[in-house]
């Protein structure tokens, strides 16, 4: 259908061979270490059993895995060319939640398809900066510098993210946006209309007020002032506050978390779990895990900048944001510096979707790795010279 | 490709000021874990220790309450509950049903358990059933199998085991009250279910019958259900105090007293010791610590012979001639009269323009002090007493305890009232008249005394002028702590031997000899002898038109009209050991309704613990018993007439 113009510095059409070598082995030993010290908190959350979440959180890991190698043997052009219909195709399905779906957690967030509980929240998180990626591919400073080339990818962003705030999930909302504006910004949009967007925007917060939810200004109000509640909303932060704080520098040890072990802590598997970890390991379990994550982020920012494509490049980033993301809004939310949204820790929290959009992301940044000198045209798939 | 270049560079750029933004967040993140888990670490320690240690309070055992001889007049039952909890069950009623097989549960219980269990968590026991005999309770451990669930429990619950004997000075524990909350800083008082004392030695000695609390450090998770103990603090359980009331006396005195509205009250004169303060009618302390329904608590309430009240220590009654005593004392220290020094009694008295009578109409003739004491004659103290004044009289009366409380180890006691001229301006605003003096010189008028006072006063009288204390506890208490007494070594009052050994011969005669007031009453036992005084007190003044038309006869007046029965006694005479008071209510001759009682009660208390020394009891012909029996007729002579 579409036929690609060589280079002699193509890399276009390497061996399944050729790219398994390329595959940076040390980056999935990185992650693989991660979900790994997710296992043996899950075996702690559980008292020292490996059902009901550690063993379920290895099965997707293994499957999240293949996935991940699967999807960096991608040819990157494939990825660049599927970017708008994978992006109609989440921004359909997120409709689809709205309109039917099933009711969980007062929301409606995931379509039951038997097998898996499809969270098209989850999928926009890629296929958004998929399609940002392709749409700043090849754009020029000058281009970007027009504000009408802006108003389409804004209105990208700006659909997934109502659709997202209707359900309503402050967290994955919060993702979209945060990740775009990081994308507009290394696209080279100009400085100052960050600035305007931003000063609108603290401008806009008694109007967004009035249209907050009630559970959603309440978290807020807990957020800035987490005693007034200690037994009601402020109770999460409280408590997770309690047991870092109580962990000290090296931690109650493996298995000795009283705020995890006696339920005082909530959802210690799930977006509590780094205060668990930290309990029990302290503020050096911690800072390791931090560290951990940080490399992950260097792995990923020079995988990314290695690409000699805008999308390679634009993807990369715009992922590796995404991951930065998760682990900020997460420990940052558990340690009371962000209000309570509902965001797991990537590759530790038990639950699969996340695993899966995690492992994913990094399949494409590991594609953007392996193809990165592979040559894309200004329009992707035909090259124009 | 310079585009892309110029692209590559913008990019490169912007991702070093992302990369460096994102590195600040995280450092931020750091700083937070420090500030959290370093600095502040110390504080979050407390507050998860807070969180997962529970402090349970262990309610120690409330000590005994025992009699003098150890015999238990208070203790603590074990309080079999049966108790289900609900998690351990698959069907709370199905096991409820089969649990009604072997005990009755009634709809209205269900609907209690069922209230209960929902509204606790369902690992924590509630209560179907308390206070369980034995055989339900072995009949539910063999069923045990069949009842999932279903435990025993075994609580502490206060037990009076005597009922109503000796509950006047016991007092009760009961339910801590708002006001008990707020004055004290004990723990313990919050627990569920705890009772303190709330009456009589229960209250008084409260701190140290209830000593003090154990506690249990337990780890619990956020649902509040105990993991396991952590420290155990056994704390120290109450004190067993004994008390110098012998049980038995007092029982034998109860029984005396019957159904009268009456005291009865024992000590020993040299210790202080009180063996018996009985009180009647009783009633059963134990109801006040299951919980009194309205019914009862208003049939108690509104008895006419209040059970509720001590009379030994709370009653208050005009001692009529036993205050005699005191008169003759007063006057003889004073020298107003000598011991051989005669009164004429013609029958009535005249003082000023008003006419006092004497008991006797047609007069005692020509009487020394010990003929005054013995016939009860009114003219000989209304005579004597205009002598001395009242002032002397009254200062006599409180050197031998009377007009205000003895300190009693028990709460309630009242003081009684012994007036004087600066009493009388103070309370009426009146000054004292002349015509007053010989109203009150013979124990009526505005003077009242207490049993116990005047058994004090008695004791005093016996022991050779030494201010004896009265107590109930045999030890001193101090903390939670019991010490035992010294020797006590009271004051002298100062009175002379001389008066005191007359004003004895006089109550003497008033048993021993025939024509005393008491002579019926007299105990013929060797070495048991009694000297006393009786008295009537009036409590119906009776008006000129009810004396025109003839005085009616005591018992034909309503019973609530009738005099008070006094009678105060010690023995054996001459080393006296044990003085006694009892007053009956409305009994109207202190000689006929409170001595035959006062002088059982000594008969028995001798014999338990024998006389102090073999004496010769005075040789009094039987034969003149018979001769003897009218003669307690006469004593209600305290009609003082108010012209």
């Amino acid at each position: 259908m579409i036929s690609y113009r060589h280079f002699q510095f193509s890399r276009s059409e390497m061996s399944l061979r050729e790219k398994l070598w390329q595959v940076s082995w040390s980056f999935v030993l990185l992650v693989t270490v991660v979900c790994s010290i997710g296992f043996l908190t899950l075996y702690s959350a559980a008292n020292g059993n490996i059902d009901p979440w550690a063993s379920r959180q290895m099965m997707r890991f293994l499957v999240g895995m293949a996935v991940m190698l699967s999807v960096s043997m991608v040819d990157i052009r494939a990825w660049m060319r599927w970017s708008y219909t994978l992006y109609v195709i989440a921004l359909v399905l997120l409709m689809a939640v709205e309109i039917r779906g099933s009711v969980g957690m007062g929301a409606q967030r995931w379509i039951d398809l038997g097998f898996i509980q499809l969270q098209p929240s989850e999928i926009m998180k890629i296929t958004l900066v998929l399609a940002l990626a392709r749409y700043f591919h090849g754009a020029t400073y000058q281009d970007v510098g027009r504000p009408l080339f802006l108003v389409p990818p804004l209105i990208m962003v700006l659909a997934p993210v109502g659709f997202v705030l209707k359900q309503p999930d402050l967290g994955t909302a919060m993702m979209l946006t945060l990740a775009s504006g990081a994308m507009f910004f290394l696209s080279g949009v100009r400085l100052w209309k960050f600035a305007l967007i931003i000063g609108s925007g603290c401008g806009a917060v008694p109007v967004a007020w009035r249209f907050m939810r009630e559970y959603q200004r309440q978290r807020i109000i807990t957020f800035l002032n987490p005693e007034n509640d200690p037994l009601g909303a402020g109770y999460h932060i409280l408590q997770s506050k309690i047991a870092l704080g109580s962990g000290g520098l090296f931690g109650k040890g493996f298995m000795l978390g009283t705020q995890s072990h006696l339920n005082f802590l909530p959802e210690k598997q799930t977006d509590f779990i780094f205060t668990m970890l930290a309990e029990e390991w302290g503020m050096v379990g911690g800072v390791v895990l931090v560290g951990l994550y940080t490399l992950i982020l260097v792995y990923g920012y020079a995988m990314s900048l290695r690409s000699r494509s805008q999308f390679g490049r634009l993807t990369g980033l715009g992922l590796t944001t995404t991951f930065f993301l998760y682990v900020f809004i997460n420990t940052a939310m558990v340690m009371g510096l962000v209000p309570v949204v509902g965001v797991p820790l990537p590759l530790i929290s038990y639950g699969g979707t996340a695993m899966l959009t995690l492992l994913f992301g990094f399949g494409l940044i590991m594609s953007v790795y392996i193809h990165r000198d592979v040559h894309i045209g200004r329009r992707g798939a035909v090259d124009e010279v | 490709m310079n585009r892309d270049n110029d692209r590559g560079k913008i990019i490169g750029r912007r991702a070093i000021l992302l990369g460096g933004g994102k590195l600040a967040l995280i450092s931020a993140l750091v700083g937070r874990m420090y500030y959290l888990q370093v600095v502040e670490a110390g504080k979050y320690a407390v507050l998860a220790d807070e969180n997962r240690i529970n402090l349970r309070l262990l309610p120690p055992p409330r000590g005994r309450i025992l009699d003098r001889n150890g015999v238990p007049m208070a203790v603590n039952q074990q309080n079999y509950r049966v108790v289900i909890v609900s998690e351990q069950t698959d069907d709370l009623d199905d096991t409820l049903d089969a649990l009604s097989t072997i005990i009755p549960i009634n709809d209205h219980d269900r609907a209690r358990i069922a209230r209960d269990a929902k509204r606790h968590r369902s690992f924590v026991p509630v209560t179907v059933r308390e206070n369980l005999s034995w055989e339900d309770v072995a009949r539910i451990e063999i069923n045990t199998p069949d009842l999932p669930g279903v435990m025993i429990d075994v609580g502490q619950s206060r037990n009076y085991p005597l009922e109503g004997l000796g509950a006047h000075l016991l007092g009760y524990v009961s339910a801590v009250s708002e006001a008990d909350l707020q004055s004290s800083t004990d723990p313990l008082l919050e627990l569920p279910g705890f009772r303190i004392g709330k009456a009589g030695v229960e209250r008084v000695y409260d701190l140290a019958l209830r000593g003090k609390g154990g506690t249990s450090q337990v780890e619990v998770n956020a649902v509040g259900r105990t993991i396991r103990e952590l420290k155990r603090d056994e704390g120290e359980p109450g004190l067993d105090l004994n008390l110098t009331i012998d049980l038995e006396l007092q029982q034998f005195a109860a029984q005396r007293l019957g159904q009268e509205s009456a005291a009865a009250v024992v000590l020993d004169i040299h210790s202080g010791d009180i063996l018996v303060m009985a009180s009647t009618p009783s009633f059963d302390p134990n109801a006040f610590n299951r919980g009194l329904t309205s019914d009862e608590w208003r049939e108690l309430i509104s008895n006419p012979r209040s059970p509720l009240t001590n009379k030994a220590i709370a009653g208050q009654y005009p001692p009529g001639s036993t205050f005699k005593l005191m008169t003759a004392m007063a006057a003889l220290e004073s020298g107003a009269i000598t011991a051989d020094q005669r009164v004429f009694c013609p029958g009535q008295m005249s003082l000023g323009n008003i006419t006092l009578h004497c008991w006797k109409k047609t007069g005692h003739g020509a009487l020394d002090l010990v003929g005054g004491i013995k016939n009860s004659c009114d003219v000989y103290f209304y005579e004597i007493a205009r002598r001395a004044g009242f002032e002397r009289i009254a200062e006599m009366a409180k050197r031998f305890g009377l007009g205000t409380p003895l300190g009693l180890d028990v709460p309630g006691e009242r003081g009684g009232i012994i007036p004087d001229k600066a009493w009388k301006r103070a309370t009426l605003g009146q000054p004292w008249y002349p015509g007053e003096t010989p109203i009150n010189a013979i124990g009526q008028g505005y003077v009242l005394a207490t049993p116990l006072q005047l058994a004090v006063m008695c004791a005093r009288l016996a022991n050779g002028g030494k201010a004896v204390e009265p107590h109930l506890a045999r030890d001193i208490v101090q903390g939670v702590h019991a010490v035992p007494r010294q020797a006590p070594a009271w004051p002298d009052l100062g009175v002379s031997r001389q008066t005191l050994t007359l004003v004895r011969r006089g109550m003497t005669a008033v048993v021993n000899e025939p024509g005393g007031t008491a002579y019926s009453v007299r105990i013929k036992d060797e070495g048991m002898m009694m000297a006393a005084k009786t008295g009537s007190a009036q409590v119906k003044r009776i008006s000129v038109r009810e004396r025109e038309s003839g005085v009616k006869k005591q018992d034909e007046l309503a019973w609530k009209d009738r005099d008070h029965a006094l009678f105060i006694a010690y023995a054996p005479e001459p080393e006296p050991r044990y003085a006694c008071c009892v007053v009956v209510e409305h009994g109207m001759h202190g000689a006929s309704a409170a001595g035959p009682v006062a002088r059982d009660i000594l008969i028995e208390v001798q014999k338990r613990y024998g006389q102090r020394t073999v004496q010769t009891a005075p040789d009094r012909p039987r034969d003149q018993d018979g001769l003897a029996q009218h003669d307690h007729d006469h004593d209600h002579g305290e009609h003082g007439d108010h012209g």
